[in-house]
């Protein structure tokens, strides 16, 4: 089944932002770390498991009349780090975005190891985590040294 | 500057060759040699939870050297408790001294220090951590003894779980080669992520519940005491902490070369009848952190120990 098949499931958008080849059945995770729930205003389409020739199956998220930061992207390399992120404006693909996930995460999330130094919320130092490997991903705190397991970690959001 | 917060920031060959220049400093641990290296320099003393022989012998071998203690102090009577934060304390401390021995509650609490601070941070411990100075008084009081790291047959007993020096030892041993065998109780086995760390940088484990039975081809035993307050009931901690318990009557079929140590203090695990044994090690690895934090401190603030420390340093 074709992309363009999958991409159909859904209308297009016309201004906002188009998170493409998630990793399938992480839509929800990458919404839980963009901060986008059921309070949220704006419209927000999901596909999840959709065939994907690159990918075997893959998730797809639009959300409308909303561009997202780099900050925002930060956070999304943890859960979709090869996903494509597109701002749409006036139906058209406006900016295309790429997301690497590099060695180090810096304040995007919370160390999740209550007794690590940084859960006392008014030390200055950033929340820093090391990835010490990508695939499969295994971060680490830079400051305690504990392996950070992601649905925890997400529930730590910064 | 760089401090040491775990073993990791030492390779092999620094580990060497500061574990060569504390032996060369022996005399003047001893107090036998008057060897001013530190004079005019500073150690802050930040221990923010108890500690005897760590603070003393960080505060002894800076004295031994020639160089100045300030302490912290006890924690309840300083800006701690007015809420004063980690970074905070570290920006005084760090004008005030030029290096700093710190021990904390908070796991990470060492390299948060190093990371707000211009001067070295030794980790005298960082709640479950890591505490690196008593790793290098352990792999010096064991070369001390075998005349080497490699290749040793290591048997850790007691609380492996809980136990912070255990677990930074068990990494730097098998970065020499050496042979672990893990005796405790079930539930105070060493955590499983270590021992497949360990696996993984290619170290031979051995479990076992076994302390008797592991002693008689040992290199080195390293026992740690077992806290009742890990146990569930007072019976359960009675039948447990029984089987690792050493006494000169299990000494009879170990190798004649063989060390006990312990990081101290010691409760029951080893008898009285144990110390005068020639296998009673641990006091004198006790005396060995005064010798081994002189030569990291030397290390650290790039003071190069003399080749020929006796004709160098002066009678008193």
């Amino acid at each position: 089944m074709s992309n363009e098949h999958s991409m159909r499931r859904v209308t297009a958008i016309r201004n906002g932002t188009v998170i493409d080849h998630i990793p399938s059945g992480q839509a929800l995770r990458v919404l839980e770390m963009l901060g986008i729930g059921g309070k949220s205003s704006v419209p927000v389409s999901l596909v999840m498991n959709v065939p994907s020739k690159k990918m075997g199956a893959k998730d797809i998220i639009k959300v409308e009349d909303r561009e997202l930061t780099q900050t925002e992207l930060d956070r999304l390399a943890l859960v979709a780090p090869d996903a494509h992120v597109a701002i749409i404006r006036a139906y058209s693909v406006a900016e295309k975005l790429t997301i690497n996930l590099g060695s180090e995460v810096s304040n995007v999330v919370r160390c999740t190891f209550s007794n690590c130094i940084t859960t006392n919320m008014r030390e200055p130092l950033p929340h820093r985590l090391k990835v010490i490997s990508r695939d499969p991903l295994h971060i680490r705190c830079h400051y305690c040294g504990r392996p950070q397991d992601l649905d925890e970690l997400i529930k730590n959001v910064l | 500057m760089a401090g040491l917060i775990t073993m990791d920031d030492l390779t092999n060959e620094q580990i060497i060759n500061i574990l060569d220049d504390a032996t060369r400093l022996l005399p003047v641990a001893k107090g036998e040699l008057y060897l001013p290296l530190l004079q005019g320099r500073i150690l802050g003393n930040l221990f923010f939870e108890p500690s005897t022989r760590t603070r003393m012998s960080f505060e002894t071998a800076m004295k031994r050297l020639g160089g100045e203690v300030v302490n912290l102090g006890d924690v309840k009577n300083s800006s701690v408790v007015k809420g004063e934060t980690l970074f905070d304390t570290i920006q005084m401390v760090d004008g005030y001294t030029d290096i700093i021995a710190m021990r904390h509650p908070r796991q990470g609490a060492a390299q948060y220090a190093q990371d707000s601070a211009r001067v070295p941070i030794m980790n005298g411990g960082d709640g479950a951590g890591h505490h690196p100075t008593q790793t290098m008084l352990d792999l010096f009081t064991i070369r001390q003894a075998h005349g080497t790291l490699e290749g040793l047959r290591v048997v850790l007993a007691g609380d492996l779980r809980y136990g912070r020096t255990v677990h930074s030892l068990s990494h730097a041993l098998t970065r020499f080669g050496c042979e672990l065998i893990f005796a405790s109780p079930d539930i105070l086995k060493m955590p499983s992520e270590i021992v497949s760390d360990l696996r993984e940088h290619g170290a031979n484990v051995v479990e076992t519940n076994d302390l008797l039975g592991s002693i008689n081809d040992a290199d080195v035993v390293y026992m740690t005491r077992i806290q009742k307050e890990r146990f569930a009931d007072e019976d359960e901690y009675t039948r447990c902490a029984g089987a690792y318990k050493l006494h000169a009557d299990h000494l009879g079929d170990v190798k004649s070369e063989m060390i006990i140590m312990h990081p101290l203090p010691r409760v029951d695990e080893i008898h009285a009848s144990v110390d005068s044994t020639r296998h009673a090690c641990y006091f004198n690895q006790a005396f060995n952190g005064v010798v081994a934090r002189m030569a990291l401190i030397c290390y650290l603030l790039g003071v190069t120990v003399p080749a020929d420390v006796e004709s160098e340093g002066g009678a008193f």
